[in-house]
């Protein structure tokens, strides 16, 4: 087994434990490269059928280009989706850095859902690389009544013994790609001949490394136009993969407060 | 595959630096990520600052410690090495658990100055108990103490000391100052004395374990399928050698052999599936699969089916394990519900010796006799860890593992009734249970477990007394009155209960049974259908009746060990039922014990929980 096939194994495990401890599961997709790769091995899990509902936290802020994949690729593997919409930023806490604040209509709209659909359990695809406070995560979190994280009150979690029970009301998150890289995925990709949204790929000496709303991310230079190619620029980089979410980097504890709200 | 490290030791010895540096040297920090440092490191009146590098949260940049674990990834001479900080404070022990399990390589980092402190022991034995393959120990700022060079020979010999008493070789011992450099990635001048590779050096030429696919077939069933009528899928994960489809396989704990059928994946089914894959089987026969149960090949030791299990825990909550208390055990992908029948031992990490059993705490290992309400599938060594109302309270691994019903063989298969206990109940309209009395000599137990035998006969029901001196003289008659007789004893009188409970029967096992352990381990074999019952009398009221004449010889040494004179008893603290029979006249007790059993007996839930 290579490295690939590791990782691909730990998050098939997870996605099934997710499955076998919770009675509502939902999994959020962005659209993006890291929720398409697990959204595939989610079909490999559960061997071509995904047994919960993929959800878009919409903002009507996506790229168009986004918007026309995920149609695209709902008809193609029949998938259970809806988006719930997020409330306007207007109704999200005033004292965060503006782009911030676009950013925590996402955690409303989560804690909107979750209240009236009652998920017991939220498959998300963040990664330990793409940021220092989603490194500190657990692959089972339990969240608060109010869905809010603790960071200093984790529970123990060791050799893929899970906590998965939470208080009636709250919820888990589950994070099966914790332990992969951009580099990871981007390869895993490749491999398997995922299909991702072309926005990643450079046109005209831009291509977006990091895709978020259109307010709130910029694309970076680049002249990779393959997968092959971004996969060459990326193991030559230093530049952080958010670089280009004005969101990160507005204050040094600006995520800190999003991901403690509930954010991803 | 990444290669894992994880950096250990105790608070302040310099892990979060050793970290920095380390990104710092290799270069692997992300572009502006120097500067934030040194930025958030002014801000705060702070010379550089590299723990910044992990210590993300602001509340751990305000205080300077570690609170959560957290993984950056390191990248130098053409390899990918995944860094596992961890907290080096006790109150955050659970983290450093969390973080440093799946490490393929522990650092322990010791303060030159301080030399070996609290949290280096226990952090050594963490990672011995989490089976941490490679251990490297780091002296660190060799820069601040006189003699570098004694000093250095002199933590050596002690941390070497303290590593084979928790029975772990060392890879390496390096002289470092992470602040500065030295000896980390690059070799130091300042260290001339020292001849031995740089930090970066020992690391590059380990190497993950790779999964264990030549060893004998282990699959973990994780759930089971059934996405179209026709077929069922047992997923889960092949733990160790491969499996294909036409290989005759056993499955623990039930001892049910069939063959497989197919490898399901997708989107495309068969070929062997090796150690490390996570898969679907599908069976030629309809054999009955669980969650928990494992596959082997028929024609290897298949896994023990067991109930009793022996285990060094890693204690994680501040109330310690009781006996007679039930956890929920999570083993491998089993989970069952288990009572500790003793606590055998209790180490205190801080310094690695045993201590009193009452003195326990978080943070202390604990020995514990443990017995399962049904069988599972498990074996020696398997890590596993407890549950106290879903929240992990103990980590270990099973030392000893007994076979179900006392077996010694290492393939035993139980024999699987065809009634259940639900269709038993049902018939008979009433659910067969243990009622265990116990108390002092002279409480009055034989009295009332006789009287209220004849009440329920009368009432129809298929009662039995097992009374301790009618049992002596038959089944028990091999025993004498020694400690591990009497506990023999208790346990054939426990194990005869369960198996005339389980027919059907309402037993009412009446011994004096002083030791709270010994009636842990009856319950336990009873799987829930265990009632205690305390006759409860003062010794003064005992001794005035003294209806066989045994305390007055007992006082007149005539009876070694007689309880209530010269042997403890210890009062349940938690009876179901209590009957008190100082005061109260033995019709009042009779009543109140027939009127207890009988609801047990017939409640609608009692009823429920046994359908099937």
């Amino acid at each position: 087994m290579d490295s690939l096939d590791r990782l691909e194994a730990e998050t098939i495990t997870i996605l099934r434990e997710a499955y076998r401890a919770s009675t509502k599961p939902c999994m959020l997709w962005s659209i993006g490269k890291d929720s398409t790769a697990l959204l595939w091995m989610a079909r490999k899990a559960f061997l071509g059928r995904v047994p919960f509902p993929m959800v878009l936290l919409e903002t009507h802020m996506e790229l168009p280009e986004v918007y026309t994949f995920r149609d695209e690729l709902i008809e193609k593997w029949q998938l259970d989706y809806f988006a719930q919409i997020c409330p306007p930023e207007s109704e999200v806490d005033q004292t965060l850095p503006p782009a911030t604040r676009a950013a925590a209509r996402k955690t409303e709209g989560l804690r909107t859902m979750l209240r009236e659909q009652k998920f017991d359990a939220v498959i998300v695809g963040i990664r330990r690389d793409e940021q220092a406070m989603r490194a500190k995560e657990r692959v089972f979190s339990p969240r608060r009544i109010d869905g809010t994280w603790d960071v200093k009150e984790q529970p123990p979690e060791f050799w893929g013994y899970y906590t998965t029970s939470v208080p009636d009301g709250a919820h888990l998150r589950v994070h099966p790609l914790l332990s992969w890289t951009e580099l990871d995925i981007w390869e895993y990709t490749l491999r398997e001949n995922i299909p991702y949204v072309p926005l990643y790929l450079a046109r005209d000496g831009k291509r977006y490394r990091s895709l978020g709303e259109k307010n709130i991310t910029v694309p970076i230079d680049s002249n990779a136009s393959t997968i092959e190619e971004i996969i060459e620029e990326l193991r030559a980089t230093r530049v952080p993969e958010r670089a280009g979410r004005t969101m990160d980097n507005e204050s040094e504890a600006s995520f800190e407060r999003l991901r403690a709200g509930g954010y991803m | 595959m990444d290669l894992r490290v994880a950096i250990t030791g105790h608070v302040d010895h310099g892990k979060s630096t050793l970290i920095g540096r380390l990104l710092y040297d290799t270069g692997s920090l992300a572009e502006g990520k120097a500067e934030e440092i040194l930025a958030s490191s002014e801000r705060r009146g702070l010379a550089v600052e590299w723990s910044f590098a992990v210590d993300a949260a602001q509340e751990e940049r305000d205080q300077a410690i570690t609170i959560e674990t957290t993984r950056v990834w390191m990248h130098y001479g053409g390899r990918r090495i995944v860094i596992i900080d961890t907290p080096g404070h006790r109150e955050f022990i659970k983290n450093m658990m969390s973080g440093a399990a799946d490490a393929d390589v522990g650092i322990l980092v010791i303060d030159a100055l301080e030399g070996i402190a609290d949290q280096t022991y226990r952090h050594a034995y963490l990672l011995r108990l989490l089976d941490v393959p490679e251990i490297i120990v780091v002296v660190n700022k060799i820069d601040s103490v006189p003699d570098a060079e004694q000093r250095f020979a002199q933590i050596s010999r002690d941390i070497r000391s303290v590593l084979e008493t928790a029975g772990k070789p060392l890879r390496a011992i390096v002289p470092v100052s992470a602040r500065d450099g030295d000896n980390v990635v690059n070799r130091s001048e300042r260290t001339a004395w020292y001849a031995g590779p740089t930090l970066i050096d020992v690391l590059v030429a380990l190497h993950p374990a790779a999964p264990l696919a030549d060893r004998a077939l282990r699959f973990d069933i994780a759930d089971v399928y059934r996405f179209s009528d026709d077929e069922r899928i047992s997923v889960g994960n092949v733990v160790a050698g491969t499996i294909a489809p036409g290989d005759r396989v056993r499955i623990a704990p039930s001892g049910a052999t069939t063959r497989v059928r197919g490898i399901k994946r997708f989107p495309e089914d068969g070929s062997p599936a090796r150690a490390g894959e996570a898969v679907g089987l599908t069976f030629e026969d309809p054999v009955f699969i669980d969650r928990g149960d494992v596959v082997t090949h028929a024609d290897q030791p298949g896994m023990l089916a067991t109930s009793a299990f022996d285990g060094v825990f890693f204690w994680l909550s501040a109330s310690p394990p009781r006996v007679g208390e039930t956890l929920q055990l999570k083993v491998g992908r089993a989970e069952v519900a288990v009572t500790i029948a003793g606590i055998d031992e209790t180490i205190d990490l801080g310094i690695l010796d045993k201590v009193q059993p009452d003195e326990s705490s978080r943070h202390t290992a604990f020995a514990l006799r443990l017995r399962a309400a049904r069988s599972v599938a498990a074996e020696a060594d398997a890590r596993c860890v407890l549950l106290r109302a879903g929240e992990v309270v103990g980590g270990g691994k099973l030392a000893h593992v007994e076979p179900a019903s006392g077996q010694r063989a290492d393939n035993l298969v139980l024999a699987g009734h065809l009634i259940s206990s639900g269709a038993r109940a049902h018939r008979n309209g009433y659910r067969g249970l243990v009622a265990w009395f116990t108390g002092l000599p002279g409480s009055g137990k034989s009295t009332i477990a006789m009287a209220v035998e004849r009440e329920l006969f009368a009432r129809g029901y298929f009662v039995y007394v097992l009374d301790g001196d009618n049992v002596r003289s038959g089944l028990n008659r091999d025993l004498r009155f020694s400690r591990e007789d009497r506990q023999e004893n208790i346990r054939r009188v426990g194990e005869v209960a369960a198996l005339f409970a389980d027919a059907g029967a309402i037993v009412i096992a009446s011994t004096i049974s002083p030791h709270a352990s010994d009636r842990a381990a009856a319950r336990a074999a009873a799987h829930g259908a265990f009632h205690e019952i305390y006759v409860r009398a003062s010794v003064e009221t005992c001794e005035s009746r003294d209806v066989k004449g045994h305390y007055a010889k007992a006082r007149a040494g005539d009876l070694p060990d007689f309880t209530g004179v010269s042997a403890p008893y210890e009062e349940p603290e938690h009876p179901e039922l209590l009957v008190d029979t100082n005061a109260s006249p033995v019709d009042t007790s009779v009543s109140a014990v027939v009127e207890y059993l009988v609801h047990a007996a017939t409640a609608k839930e009692a009823l429920l929980s046994y359908s099937i």
